[in-house]
């Protein structure tokens, strides 16, 4: 018993921190621009076909072979491919609709969602089905003992706990720490005032579009290496999720991204386990809990106040 | 201004256009069957040989085969002037997996009153959309891969069974068969006695593991767990960590191989070395590609293709036309499908005009059918069901599913 509720536990870290670290791009393009950019999950896609696509056109053999030369340059890579994706996206389909009224730039954010997706769906070679994906890291499971079993835990479900959090936590003290984190603060709490003081914003908004982006890529990496493969859906469906545990956590709030997205990993594990309907249903259990919390605090977890932090 | 309105402009064509990339149907063209036409009469027009399968997504591996063998059949029987007066046209529409986009592929083929049968569809969740649109217009519909049972025998497939659509016939067995033929193997031959079984909630998916499940009990072991999961989930986890503590020797699995696939890998993950059995849905070679492992088992409808002396003609056919892909786990059934309703049409014409009515004559020489197919022989019974019950096992073996020898047979309950 006790053993399956913490494999459970295991389950909803590995989803939940990785949910988390795509939530921290919807979280700080709102905090700063009050977009919702729905395309950020497909940039979390892209990142990960980017990868993809080094590694078997790009990488030379002796380097596919090892993991700790191979996984590192797929991160950065995946990472640097998501982040033009979104810089070019800010350029030419949300900065000339800054000042247009609101609408306007959210569904230009599914528009260009779509169109990312079907751009990789006809023009990757093959993605119009599930791609494998190389697994560029230790494979294999730690069996943890515990009184009445055993939690398995897989060497790449670790990655993804350990590298999410330490880029959250990097993040958080790059954006309450540095000069431009200071910039991309006085932005988002007052553009027009921050600009007459000299900050230039574009080149802010810019940064805020890159670095979530880049967070989405790690993660694209990380989700192909640890499922061992990627399709053109995982945008989509982990977007939502993401931008769900960025409103559960307080949209515009750093901390709450992170929070909210292994409370949603861990309602999905321990929803499918415990409550009626089992795995069928572990979607369901998500966004009831996200109803409940908005219908009682409908600024999220870390509340409209702290919105600044982005 | 007008700098800034080209963009929104733009932007909104991008989107656009990908909405539109969503809904283009490729088409097969028939350029092969034209030419070769040309030393046959058809000065009475072009009749049109439809298909529903999909294209692209998830499963295109599976329908793309399909599409190819359909093609070829009407390929040759253009070459061979099979129907006098006329030329075969194949359209191929793609259902994406999904029964709503199925309803308006088979919609669009039911418009063209030149549309003489429709080969399809691959799912049976797809089929129960494209059934009463084809049967409105009397036009046939023969799947070679459909195996729900209630797709012929009504929802009460096994104590009150009723035909619900007279026009639609199926080359491949049903899941009746199917389920226990696993099960059987599974419990009997490989002597798994605590089973877990996992389903998808499709249509194909939980029809299956329920009646592999019936059978197993009834064999002496134990399902020490029943549970579903979504058709696109793609972390199993959870499942995993669920079915885990009953300790299974094997897990069964109903649905297809985008989501087997994972699973399998996902089970020997959590430390479940285990193997997974699933039916005809998991068999290609993409359930190897995204993680099935070597032990992995399946049933398919039907002897393996390459071990049929029927079979071998279509195999060399289909590989000196050179298509982009295999035939994959239906080919020789799609071959067989589409020269029944060929082999039907050519009798209800026989020189006469085609109209519509000639539809009626099609469906019911399509009933009295009884060739000898590249799958084995073709013939159906009063409830448009094969009369051709046999199933295979296969287990993964390097990165391809392989027929198990001496497996080919028939489940006698």
């Amino acid at each position: 018993m006790l053993a399956t509720f913490l494999s459970q536990i295991v389950n909803g870290l590995i989803l939940g921190s990785l949910i988390g670290l795509i939530a921290l791009g919807y979280t700080m393009v709102y905090g700063i621009i009050q977009l919702i950019n729905f395309a950020h999950g497909e940039v979390f896609m892209v990142g990960a076909y980017g990868g993809l696509f080094m590694f078997t056109y790009l990488l030379p053999t002796f380097i596919q072979r090892q993991w700790y030369l191979a996984l590192p340059l797929l991160l950065v890579g995946g990472a640097a491919v998501s982040t033009v994706v979104a810089v070019l996206m800010e350029r030419f389909a949300y900065r000339p609709l800054r000042g247009a009224p609101r609408l306007a730039p959210l569904i230009t954010a599914l528009g260009v969602s779509v169109a990312l997706q079907e751009l990789v769906r006809n023009f990757y070679p093959g993605a119009t089905a599930a791609l494998p994906f190389p697994r560029v890291f230790v494979q294999g499971t730690w069996e943890i003992p515990v009184p009445g079993g055993t939690v398995p835990l897989r060497w790449t479900g670790l990655l993804i706990i350990v590298l999410s959090l330490v880029l959250a936590a990097v993040l958080t003290a790059y954006v309450n720490g540095t000069r431009m984190g200071r910039a991309m603060r006085a932005v988002s709490q007052d553009s027009d005032t921050a600009r007459l003081m000299g900050v230039d914003t574009d080149r802010v908004i810019v940064l805020t579009f890159a670095l979530g982006a880049a967070l989405a890529g790690v993660g694209g990496i990380m989700y192909g290496t640890d499922l061992g493969f990627v399709n053109i859906d995982m945008g989509f469906q982990n977007g939502i999720f993401a931008f769900t545990a960025a409103v559960l956590g307080g949209i515009g709030n750093l901390r709450g991204a992170v929070v909210g997205g292994i409370v949603i990993g861990l309602v999905k594990a321990l929803g499918g386990q415990y409550l009626p309907g089992g795995t069928a249903y572990d979607y369901v259990w998500i966004f009831v809990v996200l109803i409940a919390v908005l219908v009682f605090r409908p600024q999220g977890f870390f509340g409209e106040s702290e919105r600044v932090r982005a | 201004m007008t700098r800034r309105r080209t963009i929104v402009t733009a932007a909104i064509l991008a989107g656009a256009l990908g909405l539109t990339a969503c809904g283009t149907n490729r088409q097969e063209s028939t350029s092969g069957g034209a030419g070769g036409a040309s030393s046959c009469d058809t000065s009475k027009g072009t009749l049109v040989i439809g298909m529903v399968a999909p294209l692209s997504g998830g499963l295109s591996a599976l329908g793309l085969g399909m599409s190819h063998s359909a093609d070829l059949a009407v390929d040759q029987a253009n070459q061979k002037c099979t129907v006098p007066g006329y030329a075969l046209a194949f359209q191929a529409e793609d259902d994406q997996a999904t029964p709503q986009v199925a309803g308006q592929a088979a919609t669009k083929l039911a418009s063209d009153p030149n549309v003489v049968g429709v080969v399809g569809t691959l799912n049976s969740s797809t089929a129960q959309t494209v059934q009463p649109i084809l049967a409105d217009r009397s036009i046939v519909q023969v799947s070679p891969a459909n195996t729900n049972p209630t797709l012929t025998l009504g929802e009460q497939a096994t104590t009150a069974p009723k035909r619900p659509f007279p026009s639609y016939f199926r080359v491949a067995t049903t899941d009746l068969i199917q389920g226990p033929f696993g099960a059987q193997y599974l419990v009997q031959k490989a002597g798994k006695k605590n089973i877990a079984v996992i389903d998808d909630g499709k249509t194909y998916g939980a029809g299956l593991a329920d009646q592999f499940a019936k059978e197993a009990q009834k064999l002496g072991a134990t399902v020490v767990a029943r549970e579903k999961v979504g058709e696109k989930d793609t972390d199993f986890s959870g499942v995993i960590a669920k079915v885990r503590p009953s300790s299974p020797d094997a897990v069964y699995y109903g649905g297809e191989y985008p989501a087997a696939g994972p699973l399998s890998a996902q089970l020997a993950g959590a430390g479940l070395n285990v193997p997974l059995m699933g039916g005809d849905g998991i068999v290609d070679p993409q359930f190897v590609a995204l993680g099935g492992r070597a032990g992995d088992l399946a049933t398919n409808v039907g002897a393996p293709a390459e071990s049929l002396p029927s079979a071998k003609q279509f195999i060399a056919d289909y590989q000196a036309a050179n298509y982009a892909e295999p035939f994959g786990a239906y080919g020789a059934f799609s071959y067989d499908a589409t020269n029944v309703i060929i082999e039907a049409l050519a009798k209800a014409v026989q020189g006469g005009t085609w109209s519509e009515d000639t539809r009626k004559a099609v469906v019911s020489n399509v009933q009295s059918t009884n060739m000898q197919g590249a799958g084995g022989p073709v013939a159906f019974d009063e409830f448009g069901d094969t009369t051709n019950k046999v199933l295979t096992v296969y287990t993964v073996k390097g990165d391809n599913f392989a027929p198990i020898e001496g497996s080919t047979g028939s489940f006698q309950g």
